[in-house]
């Protein structure tokens, strides 16, 4: 008896019982739908922080205020010192002292309500300079960005991020329209084109979407107001290259030290960071969570093997005497064999195609529910396949191998 | 194993014995208890011979039958069917044996409720291998022979219990074997539809077939041209005019 023969034999004997197949079936359905699922998941949640790494680009060092070692007990609190001034700014972009320094962007944050005609928005307003487009790598959708008179004359202009401009002008451009911000009218010159990082993932940066950019003069003496006009929240360093990007560090934090008249290193009143390295951590942190959901998933696969292995025991119970019939008939213990895990394998490869049609319904129409990005991976989805089929067969054997031994008398004896 | 085509003798001397056995006994062992259910059997059935064997339950015609049909091997002694010893072949030998020289009638019909009666007919002629077109070709002949051809595509439980056993019969006749044993083909049937599959039985020994029916029902077994008593495990033979016949014992 040929194998054309046999998966004939096999796809009738799933046919003949319907409903136990159809809930066999189920139980892979559910494991391998679960894996694309999970792995989709996964697999967004890196997806999406590769692309805010790309968003803020490798190059890119960032200067805060504060200790970085708070562990020696006596120093401030991290961050709360407003110790980076507009002199440490200048002193960076000396061509000289810094040659691995591309540009420095000075940056004032705090975050305002803003004021669209009857629309309102809370968002991250930030005073900087012109270099802050190149420093950040990212470009305009339309109108123009900050320019150097701006900064100099301290004019009310500003650059919305995409989702801040969506936010507050529904309908119409919002270059030319006029944003309140704490009291002050600042008029829109131009618009960010989003990065596609969405808001719910990362908490280690805040959306770069959702922002307002105005001059740091600006920012200084007509809107934040309070502490000193000079100094600033954080300085973003772009170095020449990403392979400059230590050598932009040793000069940065030679250049501080010496204009903050520190000359132990451990003393340092500012912290330089790599953006990098921030959501570095948050990576791994998804890469736990897919594996953590892939576990979940696999169990899940197991069980509906398991599944398999239950029906097909009790398949080859129910049909003993039709296995005795065969036999008498002539069919070889082989042949018994071969047919039963053609039923397992056709009942996994049943339940593998359909849970890959599942997942991937899934991860298309599951995102807009959740809010999570999900990611279709054909490789989840042609190993989930495999995985479908050599359950059906792992799980087979045992059966198919219980009703090749049986012997004939016995099998035909039974009622 | 050395194969030969079906019907074709082996060795010489056996070329008109379908059935050779020799002093068979088979014993069943449980746990330290052994029950002999048959204690030394001899029978020569030849080609074209219609043999009822017949006896009380727990008489061992069940194991007879299961030897004779290969389904089960001898304890001691020597079974030759067709001129082939087949009391020593392994299981996979056994239903190579059993697909090629046997055709079995069972009393319970033993048919397959998710096939029609076709598919039912042409299962044996599956397992050996024989061409699709081929194998339902075949399957509708029997059928025809048995006078089921309208009923091809039926599935079991759309047929009478009568047509259910008619069905069996062309499935044990479609591989032309050489031997058709019938374990209480009526048993299940009521006398009308017993009297019909009786006849057809009559009717494929007039066309030349060997025929072993085993049954407990003396009238059953008064249509077989010789009758075998068996009894605690031993044969003896009913019909002295089968001067022919070597029953020992």
């Amino acid at each position: 008896m040929n194998w054309l023969e046999t998966l004939r034999t096999g796809v009738n004997g799933v046919r003949s019982h319907r409903m136990r197949s159809s809930l066999t079936v189920l139980g892979i359905l559910i494991g391998i739908a679960g894996v694309i699922i999970a792995v989709g998941l996964g697999e967004g949640a890196s997806s999406q922080v590769t692309s805010e790494i790309n968003a803020l680009g490798s190059n890119v060092l960032t200067v805060t205020p504060g200790s970085s070692t708070s562990t020696t007990g006596i120093r401030e609190a991290l961050g709360s010192a407003s110790t980076l001034t507009m002199a440490d700014v200048s002193a960076l972009q000396s061509r000289v002292d810094a040659p691995d320094i591309k540009a420095v962007a000075p940056i004032t944050s705090d975050d305002e309500v803003l004021t669209a005609g009857s629309e309102t928005a809370t968002t991250s307003v930030q005073g900087t300079t012109t270099s802050w487009l190149a420093v950040r790598g990212r470009t305009l959708a339309e109108g123009r960005f900050l320019d150097n008179q701006d900064v100099k004359d301290h004019t009310a202009v500003g650059v919305l991020g995409a989702t801040t401009a969506s936010e507050l002008f529904t309908r119409g451009d919002p270059v030319g329209q006029t944003v309140d911000v704490d009291g002050v009218p600042v008029t829109i010159v131009g618009v960010l084109t989003s990065t596609g990082a969405s808001s719910s993932s990362s908490s280690t940066t805040s959306d770069p979407d959702d922002t307002l950019i105005i001059p740091i003069s600006t920012g200084a003496e007509r809107i934040f107001g309070g502490t000193s006009r000079n100094s600033v929240s954080s300085i973003a360093i772009q170095s020449e290259s990403a392979g400059d990007l230590t050598g932009a560090y040793q000069e940065a934090d030679h250049l501080l030290l010496q204009l903050h008249g520190i000359t132990t290193a451990s003393d340092a009143d500012f912290t330089i960071t790599s953006e990098a390295s921030l959501i570095a951590a948050d990576t791994s942190v998804d890469h736990t969570l897919t594996i953590l959901l892939g576990g979940i998933a696999a169990v899940s696969l197991i069980v509906g093997g398991i599944g398999v292995m239950n029906i097909m025991l009790v398949s080859v119970t129910e049909r003993i005497r039709e296995i005795g019939l065969r036999k008498a008939l002539g069919a070889t213990p082989r042949v018994i064999r071969r047919q039963f895990l053609v039923e397992a394998s056709v009942l996994g490869i049943l339940g593998g195609i359909l849970g890959v049609v599942a997942g991937i319904l899934g991860v298309l129409y599951l995102p807009g529910l959740i809010g999570d990005p999900m990611t279709t991976s054909a490789t989840a989805a042609v190993g989930a396949l495999a995985i479908a089929l050599a359950i059906g067969v792992l799980f087979g054997v045992y059966p198919a191998s219980r009703a090749a031994a049986l012997a004939p008398i016995d099998a035909l004896r039974s009622e | 194993m050395i194969t030969q085509p079906t019907g074709t003798p082996m060795v010489e001397v056996a070329r008109d014995n379908v059935i050779e056995l020799e002093r068979v006994t088979k014993v069943y062992r449980t746990g330290s208890i052994s029950v002999a259910a048959l204690r030394g059997v001899s029978l020569t059935i030849k080609e074209g011979e219609y043999v009822a064997i017949i006896g009380p339950s727990g008489s061992g015609k069940s194991t007879l039958m299961h030897i004779l049909g290969c389904l089960d091997v001898p304890s001691s002694g020597r079974y030759h069917l067709a001129g082939e010893d087949v009391s020593h072949m392994s299981e996979t030998a056994l239903a190579e044996v059993r697909n090629r020289s046997i055709g079995f009638v069972f009393q319970q019909f033993n048919l397959l409720s998710s096939l029609t009666a076709w598919q039912n007919v042409e299962l044996p002629l599956t397992y050996a291998g024989v061409a699709r077109s081929e194998r339902k070709e075949r399957a509708m002949e029997a059928l025809a022979r048995v006078g089921l051809a309208g009923r091809v595509n039926h599935r079991p439980g759309e047929l009478s219990g009568g047509q259910q056993q008619r069905v069996a019969v062309a499935r044990a006749l479609v591989t032309e074997p050489d031997l058709i044993l019938a374990d209480e083909p009526t048993g299940n049937l009521d006398s009308k539809s017993a009297a019909d599959v009786m006849r057809l039985m009559g009717d494929l020994y007039e066309n030349g077939r060997t025929i072993v029916l085993i049954t407990h029902d003396s009238d059953v077994a008064g249509a077989a041209g010789r009758v075998v008593g068996i009894r605690d495990g031993l044969l003896s033979e009913r019909d002295e005019s089968h001067l022919e016949s070597q029953s020992i014992r």
